[in-house]
């Protein structure tokens, strides 16, 4: 019994060690982001900023085209992310519930598309989004995430919607309830919280996506307020570190805030057929 | 009169039975109609292109025109001629197994640790992983940036008075393989999460009755782990292997923004940067589509496996 305590002692002493190493870099930038100036060049690292500034903070938010594109992220996530919920919702609705012909082609189409690089499509998507003079323009980056958004939301929610139990579907329909009804009344209560989930992480993927905005994009006022971090070290010599970790702050936070009201039912969803299989 | 009128009644009820089983036959194809539109339009097409513009010689001028100039083959032989192509996809390959085994390695570990470990460090950890996972990569190629940079950068100050070595001011992106090895540094830093909170649901679905009853016969830990734990395991293991061998190889945000963009050369191309560079930035589109037919067709011989099993899955389910 000693030995077993002392193992697992020593097993925590490991694991808190982990946890130092792994959030280090998280604490680095919100600790440098509260630091003063002559704290943040010292050679000499200040581990905690005890006379906390938020001049940084206000240096970042004062930065041109922040807050436009801030306004363009939110619009083009909400639009991309509106658009995927309700196609592939009904789409969902299709694999989970029917059987028919061509759905095994459509699953390897939606499965297999998730699995393209990025990078591989650019040259396509931004030829094709040219020719119809949608570069330079929020509607095209919305097609483009769509081309992510729409497969991961379907696999997703029908991961989700067969968690549901057959039998209350059919007590519905027992009642007398046509199969619009059934859905409406019990099937749309209980996947609510799956839709909810799918649409944070189809939010936060398209809210950190950069090679494409960055290519589509080209004016300040219409960027996104990740390539605008990205832009953020400009060509100066000597780098405003305090203001680019309080800016890195600023993006990562609505990041978070919904990362860690859905990390538990996606990382369920994205393992739950890997974790049956 | 009256048998007629029965029998077009029964007619008419038996047409209108056909008529149903008909639209709920069509019903699954109406859900599916919208997404395969969508998709046919936004992505389809596209491909469709750039199987076209492949094949052509298509610039800045064709790109205006909308119209390139038939060359046949002609953009897969320079890339296939070009040297720099099979260095890039040889130090892709090389990079991306690196960044795999280490993910997979470091991630299955931590897992294995949090079995171990006592709630409280199990909540603590878990807690920073998943706050690890959530950093939007932009953000992280930022940190990392201030960390790892040559001047007043925490690392080196850290490595110095460890007694690693003396690094001050030692500046980490001078040559391609310390610049790569920082790129791995932070794409494993951020994938570790996902793997160990992955490894460890899995884990958890290990029946205690089985160890309990395997370690009442006398095994050792060490065969218990490999005859109950490990077979519990590997099709998760599988799973995030494959996944994580096309996301390391695809890979461009943080190799690009972390070594930036004026160091980006040749010597460390990797495959996504080297097609951004020759076919977007020189605005050679024709030679660029021929480069990203090259690359898909590599990762989709990749990820068959991967497809292969969730397809199963799907079907089963």
């Amino acid at each position: 019994m000693n030995v077993r305590n002392s193992h697992r002692t020593a097993w925590n002493v490991v694991g808190v060690a982990l946890f130092v190493v792994m959030i280090f870099p998280v604490f680095w930038m919100v600790s440098t982001a509260f630091k003063r100036d002559d704290q943040i060049t010292a050679l000499t690292p200040t581990w905690f900023p005890l006379h906390p500034t938020l001049r940084h903070f206000r240096d970042a938010l004062a930065k041109p085209f922040f807050w436009t594109d801030v306004k363009n992220s939110v619009i083009i996530v909400l639009v991309t992310v509106g658009i995927a919920m309700v196609l592939a919702f009904l789409a969902a609705v299709a694999l989970s519930k029917y059987h028919f012909t061509g759905r095994k082609l459509f699953i390897v189409l939606v499965i297999g598309i998730q699995m393209l690089p990025g990078a591989g499509l650019i040259i396509p998507l931004y030829v094709v989004l040219a020719r119809y003079h949608e570069v330079n323009t929020l509607t095209g980056v919305i097609l483009v995430y769509l081309t992510g958004a729409l497969p991961f939301s379907v696999w997703t929610l029908r991961g989700f919607m067969l968690g549901i139990p057959k039998e209350l579907e059919e007590a519905a329909m027992v009642d007398g309830s046509t199969r619009f009804g059934a859905f409406a009344r019990i099937l749309l209560p209980l996947v609510a919280p799956g839709l909810v989930a799918t649409s944070v992480f189809a939010f936060i993927t398209s809210w950190n996506e950069y090679i494409f905005a960055r290519i589509l994009l080209n004016d300040s006022s219409k960027q996104t307020v990740t390539v605008w971090l990205s832009y953020f070290l400009g060509s100066l010599r000597q780098t405003d570190y305090g203001a680019l970790m309080a800016a890195s702050t600023l993006t990562a936070i609505p990041v978070v805030i919904f990362f860690l009201l859905v990390q538990r039912r996606i990382a369920f969803g994205l393992t739950a057929g890997a974790v049956r299989g | 009169m009256a048998t007629a009128a029965g029998t077009t009644t029964e007619w008419s009820r038996r047409r209108s039975l056909t008529w149903r089983a008909v639209a709920r036959g069509a019903v699954p194809y109406a859900l599916v109609a919208p997404v395969v539109a969508v998709m046919g339009a936004i992505l389809g097409y596209p491909i469709y292109s750039l199987v076209r513009i492949s094949l052509d010689r298509y610039g800045l001028f064709e790109l205006i025109q909308h119209k390139g100039v038939y060359i046949g083959l002609k953009n897969f032989g320079s890339v296939l001629h070009d040297g720099v192509f099979w260095h890039t996809l040889v130090r892709t390959i090389v990079f991306a197994a690196a960044n795999v085994g280490l993910t997979m390695v470091f991630g299955t570990l931590i897992a294995l640790l949090l079995v171990k470990v006592s709630a409280w460090v199990r909540l603590l950890l878990t807690a920073g992983l998943v706050l690890v996972w959530s950093m939007p990569p932009v953000v992280a190629v930022q940190v990392w940036n201030w960390m790892t940079n040559s001047e007043n950068g925490v690392l080196n100050y850290i490595l110095t008075e460890l007694h690693v070595g003396n690094y001050f001011q030692h500046n980490w992106y001078t040559t391609p393989f310390s610049q790569l090895s920082m790129v791995t540094t932070l794409i494993v830093w951020a994938a570790i999460p996902f793997v160990t909170i992955t490894v460890y649901a899995a884990l958890s679905q290990v029946p205690r009755e089985l160890i309990e009853a395997a370690e009442i016969d006398g095994a050792r830990s060490w065969r218990v782990f490999l005859d109950v734990t490990v077979p519990v395991i590997t099709p998760v293991l599988l799973i995030l292997t494959s996944l994580s061998i096309l996301w390391d190889f695809g890979v461009f945000t943080q190799p690009y923004l972390l070594i930036g963009q004026p160091h980006i050369n040749t010597g460390n191309y990797l495959m996504s940067i080297y097609l951004f560079e020759q076919g977007y930035v020189s605005a050679n589109f024709g030679r660029g589509a021929a480069i990203s037919i090259l690359m898909l067709v590599i990762v989709a011989a990749m990820s068959v496996v991967y497809v292969r099993r969730m397809i199963r899955i799907g079907e089963v389910t």
